[in-house]
């Protein structure tokens, strides 16, 4: 019987032949990955097994983006928790504010995570490598603690859902369009449990940081993981990259699929997700006049390079709107210097946009950007829950950065054609 | 093990922000998240629940982040257990792992009202409504989670693991 790109990197990592959908493994990880939120959590569970090392040094990987720079005493205690951790395992992949970026931006691009690989993350969106044809998967911060460990992971192997997109994409629609208008369609449960497996001509032309956007987004429709099949563009994105053997699998012809869902996406216009579920996604055109306080431009969904630069085209020679705040936040320290060489930086700033250290802030409501009561926001991230952003009373519009960049001109929820023609 | 407790009723999609928000994850403290559990699905959450009481939800509960303080404040708040028509993938893995006892039955989501009073038989899952006299069923766990229970949750069980084979 045929397999699924995801069943075949979960067999080969147990070990086994063969995996079917439902079947319980034990299977060995690539990477094992930790914020400065949920690592502090994870730390404490390890000490308790009394284990002088970790499985592999090199396998761990450490990030504090969510809370820093620190924002808090607080946080600052649980930053120095992870610093010291990494220090006293010899943890390399530690990366400090000044080198650190948005988890999720920063380990494909320092290239730590790979195609075939098996990642876990201690943090819901560790889905994203899916874009590079690695299974990655979220969990807790006690399985992270299991992991560094052991270098093990017990999974109960999904099924698959294939989604096929037919045609070519309209200017100003991308990544986070398909995602939304997918989300709309099935649900914030509609693949929970599930692989979700993106393909289709649609997907063979989407830029790598578009895949990075729509892999990111599986969780918001529950899925375990979001896949790609990796082909060239993959291949070109991590030769540079890769400091160890990686592996392209891809699904068999005969694979077995939960279901196939087919979307003609021709005329897809870029979507919003209304407040408070990712689910509630409508084209722009739909949405009304909707007028607001602030714009977040950036997070592990839409702080790439490709972000910046579509946010910069919109925003070339254009303001801010007066009762607007525009906030820019690239995801990594190398994709900030390259928004100053390619002089995006200096276009948000003279559109009169702030633009921030690469940090998760306001994405989560941490800081750098929190909503008033009745606050309106604009925003590229991935998630529109009430209190999200700031007061269970404030409200987040997801868009692509397109639709942001436009919104933030306009001072209302606004399609990109609105201010650049 | 019976669990027994007075229910609390919640929608679904419960995310893990309106569970724990964001804005108090600058700790780990259970004591200091159970003050603000539910906050943001019902903010008088954590003054109303008692010791014991049972959180009974739609589909989808636990939905968002990984963040296990979600569970972890939910315990700490003195909920006995959480019984729901689904759970979300990481929320469910995380209950184990920490010890937060969990029930899918759709059958209770739907029949359960806010007041009842449950009582659950943990080994069975066998979900008897006191104040209605109905009993439901609740999905059976997988063997292989029977072990980690048993073991008394996933650092246990790999604490067992590391004496017996190493790392
Ligand atoms: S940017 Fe937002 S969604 Fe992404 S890792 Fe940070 S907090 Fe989570």
């Amino acid at each position: 019987m045929g397999m699924t790109i995801s069943e075949k990197i979960l067999a080969d990592h147990a070990g086994l032949a063969q995996v079917s959908p439902g079947q319980l493994i034990i299977a060995r990880v690539d990477v094992v990955m930790g914020n400065d939120i949920t690592a502090p959590v994870a730390i404490k569970e390890f000490e308790k097994l009394g284990l002088d090392r970790v499985f592999n040094p090199e396998a761990i990987v450490l990030v504090p983006d969510h809370f820093t720079p620190n924002k808090d005493i607080k946080s600052a205690e649980l930053a120095k928790t992870v610093r010291e951790f990494a220090k006293k395992h010899k943890i390399t992949n530690y990366f400090e504010v000044g080198r650190m970026g948005i988890e999720h931006c920063l380990l494909p691009e320092a290239g730590l995570a790979l195609p075939g690989d098996l990642i876990i993350g201690a943090d819901s969106h560790t889905v994203t490598y899916g874009a590079l044809g690695a299974f990655a998967t979220g969990v807790g911060s006690t399985d992270m603690a299991a992991a560094m460990a052991t270098g093990e992971v017990w999974f109960k192997v999904p099924e698959t859902i294939k989604f096929i997109y037919h045609g070519k994409l309209q200017p100003w629609v991308g990544g986070k369009d398909l995602i939304l208008h997918t989300i709309g369609d099935i649900g914030v449960d509609g693949a929970r449990y599930m692989a979700m497996e993106f393909t289709g001509e649609a997907i063979d032309s989407l830029p790598m940081d578009g895949r990075f956007t729509m892999a990111n987004m599986a969780i918001e429709a529950g899925g375990k993981a979001g896949m790609f099949i990796p082909d060239e563009a993959v291949l070109e994105y991590v030769q540079e990259r890769a400091k160890r053997p990686y592996r392209l699998y891809k699904s068999d012809p005969d694979a077995v699929y939960a279901r196939v869902v087919e979307y003609d996406v021709s005329n897809l216009e870029p979507q919003v997700a209304l407040p408070h579920s990712p689910e509630n996604a409508r084209p722009v055109s739909q949405v009304g006049n909707i007028t607001i306080d602030q714009v977040i431009i950036g997070s592990c969904t839409n702080g790439r390079i490709q972000d910046l630069r579509e946010a910069a085209q919109v925003l070339q020679g254009k303001s801010v709107h007066p009762d607007v705040r525009l906030i820019i936040i690239p995801g990594t320290q190398s994709i900030y210097l390259q928004a100053v060489h390619e002089g995006l930086v200096e276009t948000f700033i003279k559109a009169g946009a702030v633009v921030s250290t690469p940090t998760c802030g306001p994405c989560l409501g941490g800081y750098m950007g929190i909503l008033a009561k009745g606050e309106r926001a604009v925003s590229t991230t991935n998630r529109n829950f009430v209190g999200r952003m700031g007061h269970p009373e404030s409200e987040v519009y997801l868009t692509g950065p397109a639709v942001a960049a436009a919104s933030a001109v306009t001072g209302k929820i606004s399609a990109p054609q609105e201010v650049v023609g | 093990m019976k669990i027994t407790g007075r229910v609390w009723k919640f929608g679904h999609d419960v995310d893990t922000d309106a569970i724990i928000p964001a804005r108090y994850m600058n700790t780990f403290d259970p004591a200091e998240m159970a003050r603000h559990c539910m906050e943001d699905a019902d903010p008088a959450f954590a003054s109303k629940v008692q010791k014991g009481d049972i959180i009974v939800a739609g589909k989808n509960f636990g939905c968002g982040s990984s963040r296990e303080h979600a569970p972890i404040a939910i315990k700490a708040a003195g909920v006995s257990c959480v019984v729901a028509q689904s759970f979300a993938r990481i929320f469910y893995r995380n209950s184990f792992n920490i010890g937060l006892p969990i029930f899918e039955s759709p059958a209770a989501a739907e029949a359960v009202q806010e007041g009842d009073v449950l009582e659950i038989d943990a080994t069975s899952g066998l979900i008897t409504n006191l104040t209605r006299n109905e009993k439901y069923q609740a999905t059976p766990f997988p063997e292989f989670m029977q072990q980690l229970i048993a073991a008394g949750g996933l650092m246990n069980y790999v604490a067992e693991r590391v004496k017996k084979v190493g790392v």
